[in-house]
């Protein structure tokens, strides 16, 4: 139920719908409830709709800190 | 899968585990609630638990929301779908819930009730245009991330002029179960669990934001972490917690930045505010009845509200007394605490709505879990 997953928008429908590449699966899917679409601009999909667009930016930021907060315990003995 | 495998790293997970270990003080215990079940289920499927320190837990929440839709609220649906004139559209996880006496929809479907399972509200919409000389219903289920799609397709439905399509309006919200599991007098008489921060769902929080939770952090003086569902994100999330508790301060942090903002999707949320409004009380399965935490549709939109439409009534039931699950959706009791679990109570056979849900806390120990408990009886 709570499963959502990230997706790359590959076309965009008429009827607020759109084609997106789940790993190379394509699936149709409705964007009604998202802004200024584009393709190549990725998605959080769940139950068939985009939630909400996912910000390349902040994902990078998201994924440096985890390392440095990795690295922060490298001297800590398991 | 880009944005999810890069979140799956296991030297980074390693390293912030004895991160964790390094900032979290030995003399106190750390008792952290994920609320949401896609958070249970990560930490279980990733082992997650077996990475932290043994004075910090992880406390399951009742944010599955099959785990809490009450059986009567089953039973309901159920007598609806056994009207020869309905089909009724489920999504897939609300096939074997159970309702009164072992009763499920997946049942009812066997013995021929016309129940159709359905990926999304735009295939229920469908199945109304192509059925027009049948009632079509909506279970319709879920927290903050489901109700958006439910009122698109209301809209749709109004937009298409469909006369046959209704919806069985369950949606709920998170903020009042939170304040509910902390203020509930009822909890207090039933007993709760010491809680000393939340870790904030994923998904509900892209379409609420994270600002709802501001009132809850101040009144309650708990920290709450929006996180992620992968298993870095998790990480990286009970570490600002462990960070606040340490500092005692009391915010909302939010770690899943590359979906989530401060607002929302505003356009979601117009979406629902124009259908829906608060019910003044909901039944929640291991909470009772919870104020103002469901929703039903508005006045305007009474033609397409399933209860009004076909005069259902509301049905009470009370769960199996031998099934622990109200207690384990509280955070009171672990699976192992229940004695149905593993013996009549698995997947194959859930008695309780726990066990039904792979995101339900009974259902997550139990495929990931039961090897710790084994560990445990040895070392004892």
């Amino acid at each position: 139920m709570c499963l959502a997953i990230p997706a790359e928008v590959t076309k965009l429908l008429s009827d607020e719908m759109a084609i997106v590449s789940i790993d190379g699966v394509s699936k149709e899917i409705s964007v009604a409830l998202i802004e200024n679409l584009a393709v190549g601009d990725y998605v959080i999909i769940h139950v068939g709709y985009a939630l909400t667009k996912i910000d390349p930016e902040e994902a990078r930021r998201t994924l440096e800190l985890l390392r440095e907060l990795s690295v922060e315990g490298q001297g800590v003995a398991p | 899968m880009k944005y999810a495998d890069e979140y799956r790293d296991k030297e980074i997970a390693l390293g912030l585990a004895k991160t964790i270990r390094a900032e979290t003080h030995l003399e106190r215990p750390y008792r952290f609630m994920e609320f949401c079940g896609g958070h249970t289920h990560a930490i279980s499927r990733y082992g997650l638990e077996d990475m932290l320190p043994n004075n910090l837990r992880m406390i399951h929440g009742p944010g599955c929301p099959v785990c809490v839709l009450p059986a009567g609220r089953i039973d309901m649906a159920i007598r609806l779908a056994e009207r020869s004139e309905i089909i009724l559209c489920v999504y897939g996880d609300l096939m074997r819930v159970p309702g009164s006496q072992g009763a499920s929809l997946l049942k009812a479907k066997a013995r021929g009730a016309d129940i159709r399972m359905v990926y999304s509200t735009i295939d229920a919409i469908r199945i109304a245009e192509e059925n027009p000389e049948r009632e079509v219903v909506f279970f319709a289920i879920g927290f903050e991330t489901t109700t958006p799609p439910t009122a698109v397709m209301i809209r749709l439905a109004e937009k298409k002029r469909l006369s046959n399509f209704s919806v069985f309006c369950n949606h709920v919200l998170t903020p009042p179960a939170m304040q509910n599991i902390l203020e509930s007098p009822d909890i207090r008489s039933i007993g709760r669990v010491e809680i000393d921060g939340f870790v904030g769902p994923a998904h509900v929080s892209t379409i609420i934001g994270t600002a709802p939770y501001e009132f809850f952090a101040e009144e309650f003086g708990k920290p709450v972490v929006i996180s992620g569902f992968e298993p870095l994100d998790m990480m990286q999330a009970i570490l600002m917690l462990v960070r606040q508790v340490n500092e005692n301060r009391h915010e909302v942090e939010n770690q899943y930045s590359r979906a989530v903002t401060r607002d929302g999707n505003l356009r979601a949320k117009e979406e629902v505010s124009d259908i829906f409004e608060l019910r003044d009380q909901f039944e929640w399965r291991g909470l009772g009845q919870v104020p103002y935490s469901g929703l039903k549709l508005k006045r305007a939109y009474a033609k397409y509200d399933a209860e009004v439409r076909f005069g259902m009534n509301e049905l009470r039931v009370d769960d199996n007394p031998a099934c622990e699950c109200g207690a384990i959706l509280r955070g009171v009791k672990k699976p192992v605490d229940c004695k149905l679990f593993g013996t009549v109570c698995t997947p194959e056979t859930p008695m309780g709505s726990c066990m039904v849900s792979s995101e339900g806390a009974c259902a997550a120990h139990w495929t990931y879990g039961r090897f710790r408990d084994h560990q445990q009886r040895r070392a004892s």
